[in-house]
């Protein structure tokens, strides 16, 4: 029983829950940090969007004019590859201004040069700041605490959540396999530190999706897993068993260090999805990986590239999905502005 | 000068009192309960009608951050801090820099503190040279040199023939032994209780296990050795029912918890809350509760602050890499009385808690007694009071209560014959 209403606490006291940061006073998007707070609805225009944007890739001239003028900047304190390259070209098919930052934060002094940096960019009239940061609940951070009046797009904080990898998945399995009430979804791998699989297990729950489960040896599960909405199977074949689409997790090298797994090659006999292990699969599942994928360490090489895999796909509805969530997020904020000037001229007014 | 409160509640468990009774001072000391001697003419008379006098409170284990980075707080402000929230002594942690754990750092800390602080100190020494857990510091010195107790806090000693020879060392010299349970193997770089609410949100758990393993080593060397010991900081079930086991198997083990403990759990963790970034972690309903009853039966003798003052700076990075700890001498009092109204424990029990310390480590004060040097607090139970940053003595600002009302504040302070307002 709490005792004390923090309600009343003042807002700097106070945390904002991840629909708060996320939505305006109407509902639309702001930022997109989290999978967490949003209904089935946006999660669904997202997707519409998207699937609208889908067809701008194969256009002639592979842009349009929604955010000209208009500044993007790209803040990785982590390494990526495909995540960053993929937002670099959202942004400009959208017509926006790119820049792209590497920041590699000292150990030391992380807070401060992460709210410094951020306040410079803000100067700089960045209209959106694409984040990747190694702690979880940096992107929060950032919008709720820092430049709330920039569009914060998550691209993936710490173990916590890569929402924009979440609904590009979704996005791939609405166009190959329709709705999603019927489907059953496996996770496969390690979900303890994956951001993708917590974001994936939110997504599929709001979107309806009959099942998800996840499929890991004990010490790649976090404690509690299922109240996120998830059967959890420590056995590859029982885990796989009738599912609909089977998603992969890249096993990082590092884990074999840490002492949760003894080996890569009993990680792959036990874990890993081949031929044989897919087959207890339904017999149109599709498989899907975030990537990068480790070849013979999680996946089959013939799995990878065979006719039931969607991970190339997966990198192409990328940058539609990025599209969308760049595009709602900034004239979310760009009506806030346009608000934000009426009501300070009305007030001058008056 | 005599001195004569009238009218006001006097509540002190220690020594049997609630009820209104007159207290009679003169010099500093308390010279009559109840009516006055024959001859006692009052110089000056407080009416405290409405009002209660409680002995003024103790506190294990709060950081005054002094010596060391003053952006996070000194003697003066931490101080200041502790007045306002009606301690009169603070038994300040070790971790200091440069570390307690050496006569001549405590005595130089107890000249400043003569000068520039108020409160009164009776500090914690370290266990360990540099609190690094390999080497035994110099405890006969530390103890000579006025420090109460010696503590290793939460760093660990990881060798545990090291752990058992310290304790063996203490006993040798009559020293109390402080200490704060967990198995650093297990902590890791966890920064939260592990559980459902630090996997959705993906932050590194600290299981229970962490706690409840090192309490149970630390329980059997205790045995032992015969030493006596406080464990601080309890934050788990497990830990409670631990306690209370030793403590019928008739170890010289006593046991305090932190006052947010008794507040809140890691559902706070929601949104990132930097300022519910505490160690240990803040765990399950299942544990708040059992930390409450075991201080409403006894299990747990005293309700301590864990003060940590921090600079904005510290708090305003994501959760992980913000700094644990929360600034709370000045918010002691109402937070309590809220589990007062809420009927968990009752106000003397409460004021037992916040006066333990005194008793368990042999310190003038914590209770009002004939004769003796007079420290107690009066406090205001109608008074309403909103925590403002611009207000707060402790130079940190760190608090989730910031912009709350909270009931019950310390008055005034009377420490011998001077008086904080």
């Amino acid at each position: 029983m709490n005792l004390l209403d923090l309600s009343q606490a003042s807002p700097a006291a106070r945390a904002a829950s991840p629909a708060e940061v996320q939505l305006d006073s109407q509902g639309r998007l702001r930022h997109f940090l989290d999978i967490e707070g949003l209904s089935r609805s946006i999660l669904t225009e997202i997707l519409d969007t998207a699937d609208h944007f889908r067809g701008i890739g194969d256009a002639e001239v592979k842009k349009v004019p929604l955010l000209r003028g208009r500044t993007v900047a790209n803040l990785f304190f982590e390494n990526s590859t495909r995540t960053r390259a993929t937002f670099e070209l959202a942004a400009k098919r959208l017509s926006a201004d790119v820049l792209n930052l590497d920041i590699k934060t000292s150990s030391a002094a992380k807070g401060e040069s992460l709210m410094d940096t951020l306040v410079n960019l803000e100067a700089m009239q960045a209209d959106a700041f694409v984040v990747r940061h190694g702690d979880s609940g940096a992107a929060h951070f950032i919008a709720s605490q820092i430049t709330p009046h920039v569009a914060i797009i998550n691209a993936g904080d710490g173990r916590h959540a890569h929402p924009t990898q979440a609904m590009l998945d979704m996005l791939t399995i609405r166009r190959h396999k329709g709705e999603f009430a019927n489907l059953r979804v496996a996770i496969v791998g390690d979900i303890l530190h994956s951001r993708v699989a917590r974001s994936q297990i939110l997504a599929l729950n709001t979107l309806g999706a009959a099942e998800v489960r996840v499929v890991a040896p004990q010490t790649l599960l976090p404690v509690g897993i299922e109240t996120l909405g998830c059967r959890v199977f420590t056995e590859l074949e029982a885990g796989l068993k009738d599912v609909d689409v089977v998603i992969m997790l890249r096993l990082q090298k590092e884990r074999m260090d840490g002492a949760l797994l003894p080996s890569e090659s009993e990680y792959y006999r036990r874990y890993g999805l081949t031929r044989e292990s897919l087959a207890h699969a339904h017999p149109e599942a599709v498989v899907m990986h975030p990537g990068p994928i480790n070849r013979g360490v999680e996946i089959e090489s013939a799995v990878a590239d065979g006719p039931r895999s969607l991970i190339l796909d997966q990198v192409t509805n990328g940058i539609a999905v990025r599209m969308a969530v760049l595009s709602m997020a900034v004239s979310g904020q760009m009506k806030a502005r346009a608000e934000r000037r009426s009501e300070r001229s009305r007030g001058a007014g008056a | 000068m005599k001195h004569s409160l009238i009218n006001a509640r006097v509540i002190d468990p220690a020594s049997g009192l609630d009820g209104q009774h007159d207290l009679h001072l003169e010099g500093g000391r308390l010279v009559a309960i109840g009516a006055a001697p024959l001859g006692f003419v009052a110089e000056q008379q407080q009416d405290l009608t409405g009002k209660w006098i409680t002995p003024a409170f103790v506190d294990l284990g709060a950081h005054l951050r002094d010596p060391g980075p003053r952006y996070k707080g000194s003697l003066v402000s931490e101080s200041a801090a502790a007045l306002a929230g009606g301690y009169a002594t603070i038994l300040p942690r070790p971790d200091t820099s440069p570390v307690l754990d050496s006569a001549s750092h405590v005595r130089t800390l107890l000249d400043r503190a003569r000068d520039v602080a108020g409160v009164r100190l009776a500090p914690l020494g370290a266990l360990t040279q540099g609190l690094e857990g390999d080497l035994l510091a110099n405890m006969a010195a530390l103890k000579s040199a006025g420090c109460v107790a010696l503590t290793n806090l939460r760093k660990p000693v990881r060798d545990l023939g090291v752990l058992r020879r310290c304790l063996e060392y203490a006993h040798t010299f009559d020293i109390t032994v402080v200490f704060q349970a967990q198995e650093a193997t297990l902590a890791g770089h966890g920064c939260a209780h592990e559980g459902a609410i630090a996997s959705r949100l993906g932050l590194a758990g600290i299981p229970e296990s962490a706690e409840t393993i090192a309490l149970t080593q630390w329980l059997l060397l205790i045995e032992q050795t015969g030493v006596r010991a406080h464990v601080s900081l309890l934050s788990s079930a497990r830990a409670v029912a631990l306690v209370r086991d030793a403590k019928a198997r008739g170890l010289d083990i006593t046991a305090d918890v932190s006052m947010a403990q008794l507040h809140w759990t890691d559902e706070q963790l929601e949104g990132f809350n930097a300022n519910f970034h505490l160690e240990p972690p803040l765990r399950s309903s299942e544990d708040r509760d059992a930390l409450r009853a075991g201080v409403a039966d006894g299990t747990i003798d005293a309700i301590v602050s864990d003060h940590l003052p921090h600079e904005a700076a510290a708090k305003c990075a994501p959760f992980a890499v913000s700094e644990p700890g929360m600034t709370s001498l000045e918010t002691m009092l109402p937070l309590g009385l809220v589990l007062v109204t809420a009927g968990l424990i009752s106000i003397s029990r409460l004021i037992e808690a916040l006066t333990f310390s005194a008793r368990r480590f042999g310190l003038e004060g914590g209770r009002l007694k004939e004769g003796e040097c007079c420290d107690l607090a009066i406090i205001d139970p109608q008074c309403y009071w909103t925590v403002d940053s611009n207000t707060l003595m402790s130079a940190g600002h760190n608090t989730p209560l910031l912009g709350m009302t909270l009931s019950g504040r310390v008055q005034q302070v009377l420490l011998g014959n001077v008086s904080y307002a």
